[in-house]
């Protein structure tokens, strides 16, 4: 009924290429937009922000970060653990070694410099391909994380080896440290999120979104139809590692303020973040919201309706956890190989037809 | 001889015995690569599923007494007998094979040409849901493995004498070698002779080669390709329970024993995802490789270099040949 493009005309190209052609998704964008801009700040708690909102919010910067590299370019990756670590670990020695400059700018320096680090690790890609690139990328996980531990420059000599985020502040509202308000790293990392939405979604759908799906729909055929392999494939690991060290440097400064790298970006957050986008559907933008969700938010409900209605053990809960999602990634697999973006995709096609589908 | 030549032949000898296994858990991933073209990620969590059902069985545990408890409020936990390990071993290869039936009834079938990407992540999931069963079932403790054929023969464990003195006679230097490293790399000698012999000589075997080189061709004589993948599972799942053991028994069941997994990704890597004999030898390298690099470039750089030189040691080697050492040449066509 009002579902529909029928009224709604467009009279430019640009109107015609709109992101949401429907008038009704539009207003349900922007909506969500307003919510989450002018509505959520005020109600937020600390629980919320710290249990659901704000990894929510990175994890979703993470997976459209690996999302362009796996999803759209089709080069799996096995290391975002150690690249979110990089991100960490530039903000931190930016944070201490430039305390002048806005953390808004060492943020962004940091995502420019996971790029770089992910360029690096990405450029055997030219000759490695399919399972051999995803077991490479582990070695720079690996060696990544194992950097971090034992080269003591990175961590300023401190005796615990940890690496600890100094209060810093923007516009005069504290976003980093003990002494933050949960409105305030929630509209911080909210603006980051919207921004690198913004940017993957107008990449990918731009001429460098194109040229990353041809070579991942078959690279030999897109190198003859004139793609470049080289600038295609190191393009997409510099966005994917500018996205994934803007999450981490996040997830340091102002989600968890203190870190231990092989604890916080072991072996498992990537996987995390692969299961995400696998969930979610690989090459969307949309699916990487969905899965940064689904799998922010499975942990808690597990632990409510487990921990806290059941009264079961909290490691039994935790072993039930692991059981649950790999059986979810295994289920999503066979039954809608394209995640959950798949599924609101099938569930807008009905929507315009609905309710006289025939 | 010199003192510091000796220690190095020393660290030799172990980086090769800790290459044996190595090479066994990336047999497993060899074996389903060739017949089914699946990349098993789960090939560690299978041994790690593997030995915690063999200590379960053997020491009477209670299947899922954790989650029963939790449901019904009782307190079991062993039925409080222990049952002998060679039985205990029969009983974990029907497990083994059950699960191997499983998991191509309720996953592998329904993935038929699919992707291979799609059949690696599928595979991942495996590995998490594999996990969290194997805790719910045992629950997550670490465990000791006991694993004896009779009596009092056990798996050895502790330094091997006879090379200490045998070694110290010769060059003035005792070499340490674990009992427990010789033990397996028979038994890995032993597994390796018997699956080529299986593979060469019987009719299962020669299917399974079928299958490797060409799915339609072996459909069309006739090879039931659903045995034959729930056949390889369970060989890989059996090859998995070997190792589980060997590594079990030498660092205590536990979750890291899944990790064992990912050592032998670089194995694969340098050795070629469908060669035996590249399994075998890309297990030594490594294992030889990141001892020797742990003994002379450790000190300098702050240690603990072993969790990535392996994967660092294949990349590079990646780059100068794509299909690993012993790898079929990819040809690619549009």
């Amino acid at each position: 009924m009002f579902y529909r493009e029928a009224g709604d005309f467009k009279t430019s190209y640009a109107a015609d290429n709109q992101t949401f052609p429907i008038k009704f998704d539009r207003m349900g964008y922007y909506t969500a937009l307003v919510i989450a801009f002018l509505v959520v700040p005020f109600i937020i708690n600390d629980y919320w922000a710290n249990a659901i909102l704000l990894p929510f919010l990175i994890y979703a910067i993470a997976a459209l970060g690996l999302n362009i590299l796996v999803g759209y370019c089709g080069q799996v990756s096995l290391g975002t653990g150690g690249f979110m670590a990089v991100g960490a670990y530039a903000c931190y020695k930016l944070m201490t070694s430039m305390p002048e400059v806005n953390i808004f700018f060492h943020i962004i320096i940091s995502g420019g410099i996971t790029g770089l680090v992910c360029v690096l690790f990405g450029l055997p890609s030219l000759r490695i391909k399919g399972f051999y690139l995803a077991v490479a990328t582990l070695a720079a996980q690996f060696f990544l994380v194992w950097l971090f531990n034992r080269v003591p420059w990175f961590y300023n000599y401190s005796a615990s080896g940890q690496i600890n985020a100094p209060e810093r502040s923007v516009f005069g509202i504290e976003v980093t440290g003990p002494n933050t308000e949960a409105w305030a790293t929630y509209l911080f990392c909210l603006v980051f999120l919207v921004a690198s939405a913004l940017i993957a979604r107008n990449m990918t759908r731009g001429m460098a979104g194109r040229k990353w799906m041809a070579i991942r729909d078959m690279d030999i055929a897109a190198e003859i139809i004139g793609v470049n392999p080289l600038k295609a494939k190191i393009s997409a690991f510099a966005v994917s590692g500018f996205f994934v060290g803007i999450s981490g440097a996040l997830f340091f400064s102002v989600y968890l303020g203190a870190v231990e790298v092989g604890e916080a970006f072991g072996i498992n957050k990537s996987f995390l973040v692969l299961f995400m986008i696998i969930i979610g559907g690989l090459g969307s933008i949309f699916g990487s919201f969905a899965g940064a969700a689904f799998l922010v938010l499975l942990p808690v409900v597990l632990k409510v309706v487990g921990v806290d209605w059941l009264g079961w053990p909290t490691d039994m809960v935790a072993h039930l956890q692991l059981v649950i999602v790999g059986g979810m990634i295994v289920m999503f697999l066979i039954l809608e190989p394209h995640g959950l973006a798949q599924l609101w995709r099938v569930t807008k096609q009905k929507l315009r037809l609905w309710p006289f589908p025939h | 001889m010199p003192e510091q030549l000796a220690f190095a032949m020393e660290v030799f000898l172990n980086g090769l015995m800790s290459g044996v296994l190595y090479a066994l858990v990336a047999l497993g991933f060899v074996l389903i690569y060739k017949a089914s073209g699946i990349f098993n990620f789960a090939q560690g969590v299978m041994a790690l599923f593997a030995a915690m059902t063999l200590v379960g069985i053997q020491n009477g545990q209670v299947p899922f007494a954790h989650l029963i408890n939790a449901v019904l409020g009782t307190h079991i936990h062993h039925f409080g007998w222990h049952i002998h390990s060679v039985l205990a071993l029969i009983l974990t290869v029907g497990v083994m094979v059950l699960l191997a039936v499983a998991i191509q009834k309720f996953v592998f079938r329904h993935l038929v040409g699919q992707e291979p990407i799609i059949l690696f992540m599928a595979t991942i999931g495996l590995a998490y849901f594999l996990e969290g069963f194997a805790d719910l079932m045992w629950n997550s403790e670490i465990k000791k493995l006991e694993f004896c054929l009779a009596g009092t023969t056990c798996l050895p464990q502790g330094i091997n004498l006879a090379i200490d003195e045998a070694t110290y006679n010769w060059f003035g230097y005792g070499f340490f070698i674990d009992n427990l490293d010789i033990t397996a790399t028979i038994v890995a000698i032993i597994l390796v002779i018997a699956l080529v012999a299986f593979s060469q000589y019987t009719k299962q075997g020669r299917a399974m080669r079928a299958v490797a080189d060409d799915h339609q061709a072996a459909l069309s004589v006739g090879i039931s390709l659903n045995f034959i993948w729930v056949l390889v599972w369970s060989v890989a799942g059996f090859v998995a329970l070997v190792a589980g053991i060997m590594w079990g028994a030498k660092s205590g069941v536990q979750f890291s024993l899944s990790l064992i997994a990912l050592k032998a990704l670089p194995v694969l890597m340098l050795g070629g995802f469908t060669s035996i004999p590249g399994a075998i030898i890309g297990g030594l390298i490594i294992g030889v490789g990141e001892k020797l690099f742990e003994f002379w470039v450790g000190p300098l750089v702050g240690g603990a270099t072993e969790n990535w030189f392996a994967y660092v040691l294949a990349l590079v080697f990646l780059v100068f040949r794509p299909q690993g050492l012993f790898g079929e040449k990819i040809i690619e066509r549009v």
